[in-house]
């Protein structure tokens, strides 16, 4: 019998901090088997951000840096200005990319910046113990909507990708979810199209992946997982936003 | 090479290029636009180099943070209200031992201030200003020729100390015009810092942060900062002085506010008063030896800078009892004249019953 | 004996988190009564005759903890 499925090589070997049923773990492995596959391991610069990811550079065997929280756009941009060889990515939450974020990440999309964002959607703020964000549903109970995200008073869900998608230089904009064996599966194809789209250097690629957070969404692993089908992808519906890589030359 | 006509603005923008600075990100603000301006003519066509007018001074400080990351000479400006938005970014590039050149033509403040020339970001400047233990370097030009001169040591300190290094200029040192001489020439090859983020090839990969959940590792690391400063302190503190041999009285003064002083100690001294200045070129690590050395022969010090008193309590701390201070200041953005800086230094002078 | 596939999975690394064993197919895996030294019941494999190495398992587990083979 043959080994037909191990640990990318890129991943290293620690064990996961992340709670049971994290998203997080398994868009780790799925970024690392897309290097693995795509051989980039050597030119690969990753920018974690604040949040429970912060440890990211524990599991990633690449070269990585720490941003300010929201920054990690301007970060990338600064890093593909001064060195465009890299192959630079951001792993970004929903409030470090669309709510202190959001200037960096509509104007380095609106550059067209040759960088590719990791946008882990999951409806929540997890490291700092649950709270609102932009992307939180609504009457989605959080530790500052305890009374359920009102309309009146906290607004709507942001579609962040959708916007992104309004500016020209954002060419590929995908949402997949981390949740079964399929979405799974296309989450891996989008990410290693977005890095496909950088190294073509057509413009900024983003993937946003509707993941799922069992702690602060009160649920066990497999509820929350199932959550993302019966209503998180209701509201943010899965497939391709935005893909003109077809369209463009890379001269 | 000849001396020229430029603005301190453009005198900035030349020394940098000429510094080998590859990326400059930078966003509008009076009174320093030329300077930005400068760099999207010169910089952003030069190969390999990068120039972007960022969405917010916030936006450009990451986008030098990211650039240093990659080992690039990289610098932004900005002006005061736009500094303040930089001081999380400028913490990070501390902690993270990166070096960048951060410009500030400062302006009166607080708040949107006004657009005319002040030094009230002196305490910003030399605090750290953003928040944790640390420091950055900090120089104070006072001529068109020394922001071009500064602004190459300033890269130059910024690699060897890994360090950000801030130019604390202001708004009139930014108009002015003035013959200046730029006395290097830009490298052929792009500077890259050894070391830096630039993948793993053939070397195991590396993390750059910041963040640690081990209090006693977070120690260590800002331990490991203050050995640097303390090495800085011993030897980069740089300052100058003007007639203080046989002076009874001393003006502490720097940049704008020091060439302003000069001309009321000229008119001090055509009229028999013993004045001298003594004037601060690297603000932090502050000249506290000199202070102290100058108190043998001096023992009242006239501090006068442009705002409502910032310099004068390092003055006092290096004094430590060994002289009198007095202050004289305005704030605002109100230039003031050598004459009125004169009657302010006469008047003090009888006051104290100097010969 | 016909097994198409097996698979390994590491219990300390495991969670618990009982993804592997909703989405086996073949029901080839359950939650053993053991408790591992972080506090968690690993998922087991009950080494079933079913297990065909489609390795879904693997592509859900978010720890990596699973190793499939195939033959």
């Amino acid at each position: 019998m043959e080994k037909i499925y191990t640990r990318p090589k890129s991943l290293k070997k620690a064990g996961f901090h992340y709670c049971p049923g994290c998203g997080h773990s398994i868009v780790h492995r799925l970024i690392c088997e897309v290097i693995d596959e795509m051989n980039l391991q050597e030119r690969v610069i990753g920018i974690p951000p604040p949040g429970c990811s912060v440890f990211a550079y524990h599991y990633f065997d690449v070269d990585m840096a720490e941003s300010a929280h929201g920054r990690g756009a301007a970060v990338a941009t600064g890093i593909k200005r001064a060195y465009p060889e890299a192959i630079v990515f951001t792993y970004q939450g929903d409030g470090d990319l669309a709510a202190i974020g959001t200037a960096e990440t509509i104007h380095a999309a609106n550059r067209g910046e040759r960088i590719t964002a990791i946008f882990i959607n999951n409806a929540v703020y997890g490291m700092t113990g649950g709270q609102m964000a932009p992307t939180t549903l609504l009457e989605q109970k959080t530790t500052t909507t305890p009374y359920g995200r009102d309309i009146k008073l906290e607004g709507y869900p942001i579609k962040i990708s959708e916007m992104l998608a309004l500016t020209k230089g954002a060419v590929y904009i995908e949402r997949t979810a981390a949740n079964s064996p399929a979405n799974i599966r296309k989450t891996k194809k989008a990410i290693r199209k977005a890095f496909q789209t950088q190294i073509d250097d057509l413009g900024f690629s983003l993937v946003e992946i509707l993941s799922p957070c069992p702690t602060n969404w009160r649920m066990t692993p497999i509820e929350a997982w199932q959550w993302i089908d019966k209503v998180m992808s209701k509201e943010y519906p899965l497939g391709i936003i935005k893909d003109i890589t077809g369209k463009q030359d890379a001269d | 090479m000849a001396k020229v006509l430029m603005t301190g603005n453009a005198a900035i923008g030349e020394a940098a290029i000429r510094a080998g600075c590859q990326c400059y990100f930078g966003y509008p603000i009076t009174p320093q636009n030329e300077l930005t301006e400068y760099m999207a003519m010169h910089l952003s066509r030069r190969k390999g180099c990068s120039f972007i007018q960022a969405e917010s001074e916030i936006a450009a400080i990451n986008m030098v943070y990211g650039a240093s990351l990659v080992g690039a000479r990289t610098m932004t400006s900005s002006s005061s209200p736009g500094i303040s938005l930089k001081q999380e970014g400028i913490s990070y590039l501390a902690a993270c031992e990166l070096p960048a050149v951060i410009v500030n033509m400062s302006r009166g403040g607080p708040g949107l201030g006004s657009i005319s020339a002040a030094q009230s970001d002196y305490f910003q400047a030399t605090r750290g200003g953003g928040h944790g233990d640390y420091r950055t370097i900090v120089l104070a030009p006072s001529s068109v020729q020394e922001l071009a001169d500064f602004t190459h040591h300033a890269f130059e300190l910024a690699d060897k100390y890994l360090i950000p290094v801030i130019i604390l200029g202001d708004g009139m040192l930014g108009q002015m015009m003035e013959p200046v001489e730029f006395k290097y020439e830009a490298p052929q090859e792009l500077p890259i810092r050894s070391r830096a983020l630039r993948g793993a090839k053939g070397r195991p990969s590396k993390i750059i942060k910041t963040f640690t959940s081990k209090p006693a590792e977070l120690e260590e690391i800002n331990w490991s900062l203050f050995r640097r400063y303390q090495q800085i302190k011993k030897q980069e503190t740089t300052c100058d002085t003007f007639m203080t041999e046989d002076a009874r009285l001393i003006v502490v003064a720097f940049g704008i506010a020091a060439r302003i002083a000069k001309g009321a100690i000229k008119t001090a001294r055509s009229n028999g008063l013993k004045v001298g200045m003594l004037r601060p070129i690297t603000l932090w690590p502050f000249p506290s030896e000199k202070v102290q050395e100058l108190t043998k022969n001096v023992k009242q010090y006239l501090v006068f800078e442009m705002n409502m008193g910032q310099m004068v309590e390092d003055v006092q701390l290096a004094l430590a009892g060994n002289g009198e201070v007095s202050f004289y200041g305005r704030p605002g953005g109100v230039i003031p004249t050598p004459s009125e800086v004169y009657k302010v230094i006469s008047r003090l002078y009888y006051q104290k019953g100097l010969k | 004996m016909s097994t198409k596939g097996y698979i390994e999975i590491d219990h300390e690394l495991c969670k618990g988190c009982e993804i592997c064993i909703h989405f086996c197919p073949k029901h080839a895996i359950s939650q053993s009564s053991k408790v591992n030294a972080a506090g968690y019941s690993p998922a087991s494999f009950s080494k079933n005759d079913e297990c065909t190495g489609c390795a879904i398992c693997a592509l859900v587990c978010p720890e990596v903890a699973i190793e499939v083979y195939r033959g």
